[in-house]
């Protein structure tokens, strides 16, 4: 006699639908592999080419000219330069909400201007990057003292700078005030109750607690800056050029991209190559920043929850 | 610094933290001059409010610019002209219609695929198993990815390489799906989660099989928060101009688009992008009136999804 | 003991249950009761449904129980007491293979279920879980009507019928018919915790299972639902096999026939290791134990 306590069909429906299902996990991984074999492929074909040498460390970027040269220095110090100048906008602004938010603010404050923040930070990149070009570059044109030299161009970094830096603020003020956040309140009592004030327990207490998120956040901030396309494709320019003065105009690595993939370069040549080359240096770059900011972010969290 | 030492644990770390706020607290008592501590406390008050303020100023002046320069230009023959290359006459009817359809497809991808790989890696997958954490991991750091690397990833293998379907729409729909396929992971893996798992063991207590489980308790119960995770990440895609540069989205289309074929397709942030780049004063006004149009559909998105969420999100 | 007490307890001049091992130190006495022997005897007729064998359980490694053997009688009520964390829920999982839920559970020695073995190689723990319910501490009725609840077992195990049949009987062998008849279409949330219990126990019943394994049932309920729900077991004895895990002791002695006592057995630091005492008749538990630790355990000395 059969037992009851066998299963009465092979249950083939289950075993279908978990395979089913595992599939579409592997397929993320699987995404992932495709990004670096499309990348991987035509930057090794590129580097049969180019010296790495030449491409890591060459200041003059002009893929396209003959003849061509690709050092990749000036676009990656154009991109930098442009996040360097979004950090500085946004760290101060970021942080100072967050401290206001998690510190000072009642809980009715937070719950209408987090998510608000968040809201906004939806904001297409499109839409700063003209705003950048139409409504930033002529202030800045306008104020821009005397003493510093010229003005900025139509196209610089300053307002790529400062577009992109708005465009960060919600990243580092969110994922900084949940790290403020997740600090116990004990030991924000504790110095209370020792009758500091509360801007020395904001300082002194809450933020080196909270250190590693706060790092985090902005690791995280820099990487997306980095890797942003329209802020600057639309406002920093479109030329190579070496400098560090804000004031005028560059190629950062992903309006290069940009603009090459969609213009007439024929398909396997080097210059075509050089798109790839350059995605993997930005692919690489934001890989790495993003999983320090993932091993910050778990840091915190595994000392506070 | 010994290598023997065992490393820090966490409770140290905090103990740590908490003796130094209370060392700089001390301090700070003794040395107390209670006049200058009020001024120093309200001017570091008054700093921090100054950077909430401009958090949210720099996005308003942006939303607030747009709309003076584009609010003139607003008008339904904006929405539904054809592009075109006299200022006067073009409209974002091709560029809507392109997103539309570009969104029905990243959808139509996106909810099996990120659903399926959600319900696997909360509810089959054994989470100490190496494989499962690296699937874990790899999801997150492809959250992080640049847009553009994607339009790369598009490039390479959908419009040519293995896949090479040529500049179609539809190309379009699955990289930027790729692109958001993380988020709408992780959103629904959140929502799954939150399902209590005495309602799973109840169900499996009852002799009801793991599949059953999911499809008749688990996911009813997370759908609130699976589709607002969904129209999230859909508004995402819908933002996204650099992807579709590169995987044929032109500028220039006057007619209607269809999902297969090469004949070209925009979508509305690329028609704002050509708008942007041209010099002339009128297509600036479009430009800016495009924008309004695209955060007027972003925020009624947006609001759908969060009056969703407050509907029918279950309380447990 | 359990007929003499139910006897005491419906005196309609108490409002709730009479507790018999009310004072630290004064073990009951009840008089007339069958001897020892002459009950061992008739159980022996009794067929087993549960025969626990040398079980050691260990997660990840740990063991958290070792060397279980206790019988589970058909129509009767078991229960494991013995203090919190000692291994009792963890002993009563394995019994619908519930702990195969939690990654690195391994369940060593042997379970026979009217015979065979619950962790035989071919064994469905589906199957064995439509054969063998349970009740949970945390009421846990489903987001879904009063009428779903119930119906959601039968519906996934393939039941044909006519299913309101089935909703009602359910309800009414759990005491709730009554008061829920009204409102099958209401969710499950708005019934009150007691109401909510007796649901999840009609769920369970609606699957027709042989066996009811309630796991502290009581103890998120107040003093009144908990009379309610034990009456409710002493009803459902008659149809069901029932092992109930309590660490209420009076409870146990309330309501089981046979009872099984967890003790935890200290090893390296705070690791400890439950292990069954004694297992016997409820009577002789709490009135004339053999072991030490039972003793100090059931008057209140050690707990």
């Amino acid at each position: 006699m059969p037992s009851r306590l066998e299963a009465p069909s092979a249950r083939y429906g289950e075993k279908a639908i978990s395979g089913l299902l595992a599939l579409c996990a592997i397929l993320s991984v699987a995404i992932t592999t495709a990004i670096v074999i499309s990348l991987l492929s035509p930057t090794i074909d590129f580097f049969q080419d180019v010296s790495i040498t030449d491409f890591l460390f060459g200041t003059d970027f002009t893929p396209l000219f003959n003849p061509p040269s690709f050092g990749v220095v000036p676009i990656v110090v154009g991109t930098l330069s442009v996040t360097f100048w979004g950090l500085l906008t946004a760290i101060p602004i970021g942080l100072g909400a967050a401290i206001y938010l998690s510190e000072y603010a009642s809980r009715r404050v937070r719950r209408i201007v987090k998510p608000t923040l968040e809201v906004l930070a939806g904001v297409p990149t499109v839409a700063f990057g003209f705003f950048a070009l139409a409504t930033i570059t002529p202030v800045l044109q306008d104020i821009w003292p005397g003493f510093l030299g010229d003005g900025p161009r139509i196209f610089n970094v300053l307002a790529a700078g400062l577009a992109m830096g708005i465009m960060i603020v919600p990243i580092i003020a969110s994922i900084s005030e949940d790290a403020m956040s997740a600090v116990p309140h004990g030991l924000r009592e504790g110095a209370y109750a020792l009758g500091a004030t509360k801007m020395r327990v904001a300082l002194r207490v809450v933020v080196p607690a909270a250190l590693s998120g706060i790092v985090a956040s902005f690791v995280l901030a820099a990487s997306r800056a980095i890797g942003e396309t329209m802020i600057v494709l639309i406002a920093a320019g479109n030329t190579p050029n070496l400098t560090l003065n804000p004031t005028e105009s560059i190629q950062a690595m992903t309006a290069f991209i940009g603009t090459t993939a969609t213009g007439d370069v024929a398909t396997g040549t080097v210059e075509y190559n050089t798109i790839f080359a350059v995605g993997s240096l930005l692919f690489v770059m934001t890989l790495v920043m993003n999983m320090i900011s993932i091993r910050l972010v778990r840091k915190y969290r595994e000392v506070y929850e | 610094m010994s290598p023997s030492r065992p490393p820090r644990s966490f409770t140290a770390q905090r103990t740590e933290i908490a003796a130094s706020g209370a060392a700089a607290a001390t301090a700070a008592t003794l040395e107390q001059r209670p006049g200058a501590d009020v001024l120093k406390g309200r001017a570091f008050k008054a700093a921090l409010l100054l950077g909430l303020a401009l958090a949210l100023g720099g996005l308003v002046w942006l939303i607030v610019d747009a709309l003076i320069e584009g609010g003139g230009r607003l008008s339904l023959g904006l929405i539904f002209d054809e592009g075109s290359a006299n200022p006067e006459k073009a409209g974002l009817w091709s560029a809507l219609l392109g997103s539309i359809y570009l969104i029905v497809g990243v959808i139509a991808l996106v909810v099996p695929l990120g659903v399926g790989a959600a319900i696997y890696l909360e509810e089959y997958a054994n989470k100490e198993r190496w494989w499962n954490r690296l699937i874990e991991l790899n999801i997150q750091n492809l959250a992080g990815v640049p847009s553009i690397v994607y339009g790369i990833l598009g490039l390479a293998f959908i419009v040519r390489g293995p896949l090479d379907l040529g500049f179609i729409l539809f190309a379009g729909s699955m990289t930027l799906a790729l692109l958001v396929l993380p988020t709408v992971i992780i959103a629904a893996r959140e929502a799954i989660r939150a399902v209590p798992s005495s309602i799973r063991e109840g169900s499996l207590a009852l002799g009801a099989t793991r599949w059953q489980t999911v499809r008749r308790q688990i996911l009813p119960a997370s759908i609130p928060g699976i589709v607002t995770g969904v129209i999230l990440a859909v508004s995402r895609a819908i933002g996204e101009t650099a992807p579709l540069l590169l995987v044929g989205a032109t500028v220039f289309v006057t007619f209607e688009p269809s999902f297969f074929d090469d004949k070209g397709y925009t979508a509305l942030p690329v028609q704002i992008f050509q708008w942007v780049q041209r010099p002339q004063d009128e297509f600036r006004v479009l430009a800016a009136a495009g924008i309004i149009v695209l955060l007027g559909l972003l925020l009624a998105m947006n609001s759908f999804a969060i009056w969703l969420r407050n509907r029918y999100e279950q309380r447990w | 003991m359990t007929d003499e007490l139910r006897r005491r307890e419906q005196d309609p001049g108490h409002d709730g249950v009479v507790d018999p091992v009310a004072r630290e130190g004064v073990p009951i006495h009840i008089e007339g009761r069958a001897t020892d022997a002459s009950k061992t005897q008739a159980r022996r007729a009794q067929e087993v449904v549960f025969d626990v064998r040398g079980v050691t359980v260990s997660y990840a490694g740990v063991p958290a129980v070792r060397d279980i053997a206790f019988d589970v009688r058909a129509r009767e009520i078991t229960a494991l007491i013995g203090p919190s964390g000692c291994g009792k829920s963890t002993m009563i999982r394995c019994l619908n293979r519930m702990n195969d839920l939690i990654p690195g559970a391994t369940v060593e020695g042997e379970i026979l279920y009217n015979g065979e073995n619950l962790y035989g190689p071919r064994v469905d723990p589906v199957q064995v879980r439509k054969l063998i319910g349970m009740v949970f501490q945390k009421p846990n009725p489903f987001p879904k009507s009063i009428y779903d609840n119930i119906a959601f077992g039968p519906r996934v195990i393939g039941m044909k019928g006519d299913m309101d049949g089935v909703v009602e009987r359910a309800l009414k062998r759990a005491a709730l018919w009554e008061e829920v008849k009204d409102r099958l279409k209401e969710n499950a949330y708005r019934l009150s915790g007691g109401q909510q219990q007796r649901l999840c126990i009609a769920r369970c019943l609606a699957v027709e299972p042989d066996v009811i394994l309630m796991d502290e049932p009581c103890s998120a309920l107040d003093p009144i639902a908990t009379a309610r729900i034990e009456d409710l077991m002493l009803e459902l004895k008659d149809r069901y096999s029932i092992v109930i895990v309590t660490h209420n002791m009076q409870q146990a002695a309330r309501v089981s026939d046979m009872t099984a006592v967890l003790m935890p057995e200290v090893r390296d630091g705070d690791q400890t290791i439950g292990h069954i005492v004694e297992y016997a008749d409820t009577g002789k538990i709490f009135t004339n134990p053999d072991n030490k630790r039972t003793e100090e355990y059931v008057t209140g000395r050690v707990g």
